[in-house]
């Protein structure tokens, strides 16, 4: 189940993009290898990220995971709702289970994420 | 189990006291009386022995079970150990003692035990000088990274990274980040080992140190060890070894040949003391001549006459790392240990190890897959990706394990393999447990084929069945009883 109007990243994160805001997240996969879903580290509304800065961690009955910047901006809003109920993001990674918001600065960036077809590609590759 | 307070019933004694026949006066503050009577349990001796007997009985331990945890090396601790540990004048030693005026010649039978200690940890890894105040690995760690930035600070070197591979041990970064530093983490090659290429590529002259296990968590030896430490000490960054996986290499390697600066043992894992619920642990830190100086205080020292002291005149030192000498029990048990083995019997308990996992590692890669497969040190891991397709995953494996009565081996570790199985023998046991538990895994992996729904219910024999992870997690409820 990969969405085809997603973009993603090597780290398993996907950004869905809405005018000059992106909307982050994790993929089905990755909440898949994550297993139950315990906890997230939010990042604060307002700040700054960097590309491939952390700016969050989803922790899981397994591990702890930071949650790299697909693109570099500014935190517009964080999907509070997952402090009490994490467990959206093992329901629905794509959707109640969103992360946050970015205002992206740098349109370029963009460039370098996959797009639907590559992420599976990469996924496939990865398992052998 | 009930709790034992659910045994209590009023009037019910354990020890009755004759009433008392003298005057009672005992002045105590109104501030410090507690408001209520303390709530303990009300019943007799036996309910108590037999409370606590019961209890113990219920214990999954390495007297009891096999116990192939991988990275904590829950090797058999030896009894004579415990035996000498308890000596009288070792047991009832007051800490004080050897700070009191005259206490020194009270205690100088374990202040010897101390520095003959640190002295045998020197030889074995290759380092100049030891303490032994940390209580465990992880706490060893943090006097390590503390020592190398009070190095640093000393000499005046602005660093601000600590490179760890991603196969490292949890605790490293952790360590890294409370010691006031950036974690950056390197990514390892296709053979299971830090990518040198993208080593090199993070060595900056802001790197404080590199952590390494090595053999990794993978229980693979770094090739390259030799040109990491070379190309890190040209930078001006140390070199810190954690001595987690020691277990493979002892008498074979040491890491300050190699080039390590500073280490940290388990005495609780290599040396065979208790561990794992039955502790408490040990983490005696290592270092070269140079980082001596900031070693915690007290420093046990021998003076001219033979006679032992301890010193406290260290300018430069770090301070108090824990209070007194460590966990001096734990010391005294891994000292009998390495006299008992000797030289030649150390060098064996590796080579046994290391044997044991690569006899498992052959005969497991029938029924589980085994990623870097290589010839492993004294631990390897292996995989249940290929059991997880259909529905059955290292947990599940893990929890049936229990029910065979044996204890699941380390799970999902480390994090670059998928549905990890993390699995260490140890050099005590014997074929026939390895073969023992190679059948059993061989039963489970048949089973996973014919019926992996049945797995969702493991374990049946325990206490408690199948523990919710989820609610543990994330409804803690930490609170005392009120």
């Amino acid at each position: 189940m990969i969405p085809e109007d997603l973009k993603y990243t090597k780290d398993h994160e996907w950004v869905r993009i809405e005018g000059s805001e992106v909307v982050i997240g994790i993929t089905d996969y990755a909440q898949s290898a994550l297993g139950d879903i315990t906890f997230v580290e939010l990042p604060d509304e307002g700040g700054e990220v960097k590309m491939s800065d952390t700016f969050a961690t989803v922790e899981s009955v397994k591990a702890a995971s930071d949650i790299y910047a697909p693109l570099t901006g500014k935190i517009t809003a964080a999907n509070g709702a997952l402090e009490d109920t994490p467990e959206l993001i093992n329901q629905s990674p794509y959707g109640d289970g969103w992360i946050c918001r970015i205002a992206a600065t740098d349109a370029s960036e963009e460039k370098v994420l996959l797009d639907a077809a590559a992420y599976g590609q990469f996924l496939e590759e990865s398992k052998s | 189990m009930e709790l034992i307070f659910s045994k209590s019933k009023q009037g019910k004694r354990g020890i009755k006291f004759p009433r008392v026949d003298v005057p009672v006066e005992v002045k105590i503050e109104p501030k410090y009386k507690r408001e209520k009577l303390a709530e303990l349990p009300s019943v007799s001796e036996p309910e108590v022995v037999r409370h606590f007997t019961n209890l113990s009985k219920k214990n999954f331990d390495v007297d009891s079970h096999f116990y192939p945890l991988g990275s904590c090396t829950m090797k058999y601790n030896p009894k004579i150990t415990e035996k000498l540990a308890s000596l009288e004048g070792f047991a009832s030693l007051h800490p004080l003692d050897p700070q009191l005026i005259m206490g020194g010649m009270l205690t100088q039978g374990a202040l010897e035990v101390i520095s003959n200690l640190e002295a045998l940890l020197c030889e074995i890894t290759g380092m100049d000088a030891f303490t032994t105040q940390p209580m465990a690995g992880a706490h060893g760690e943090l006097t390590g990274i503390m020592l190398i930035a009070a190095y640093h600070r000393n000499k005046g070197n602005k660093k601000k990274y600590v490179l760890i591979p991603d196969s490292g041990h949890g605790t490293n970064p952790a360590t890294a980040a409370i010691a006031g530093y950036e974690v950056k983490t390197v990514p390892s090659d296709e053979n299971g080992v830090m990518d040198l290429n993208e080593f090199k590529e993070a060595l900056t002259s802001e790197v404080a140190a590199v952590m390494l296990t090595c053999p990794n968590t993978l229980g693979i030896f770094n090739p390259h060890i030799k040109k990491i430490t070379d190309a890190a000490h040209k930078v001006g960054a140390l070199m810190y070894y954690d001595g987690a996986n020691l277990n493979a290499i002892m008498g074979k390697v040491r890491p300050g040949d190699l080039g390590f600066d500073v280490i940290h043992l388990n005495l609780h894992k290599t040396f065979g003391t208790p561990h794992g619920g039955g502790g408490p642990g040990s983490g005696p830190v290592g270092v070269r001549e140079e980082l001596e100086e900031f070693l915690p205080v007290s420093r046990v020292v021998k003076r001219k006459d033979g006679t032992f002291a301890l010193d406290y005149e260290k300018p430069l030192s770090i301070g108090y790392i824990s209070q007194f000498y460590g966990n001096f029990g734990v010391m005294l048990k891994a000292y009998v240990y390495i006299l008992l083995l000797g030289k030649e019997g150390l060098i064996k308990a590796s080579e046994i190890a290391v044997l044991n996992a690569n006899y498992l590692k052959v005969k497991l890669k029938k029924y589980l897959d085994v990623p870097f497969d290589k010839n492993c040190l004294h631990e390897f891991v292996a995989s249940v990706s290929h059991q997880a397709e259909r529905g059955v995953r290292a947990i599940d494996v893990a929890k049936a394990l229990i029910d065979k009565g044996i204890h699941p081996p380390t799970v999902y570790f480390p994090l670059i393999v998928k549905e990890a199985m993390m699995i260490e023998p140890t050099e005590t046991e014997s074929k026939e447990t390895l073969d023992e538990f190679i059948e059993v895994m061989k039963e489970l992996a048949l089973l996973a084929e014919r019926e992996p729904d049945v797995f969702r219910d493991f374990p049946k024999t325990t206490c408690v069945s199948r523990l919710d992870e989820v609610k543990a997690a994330k409804d803690m409820d930490l609170a005392c009883l009120s």
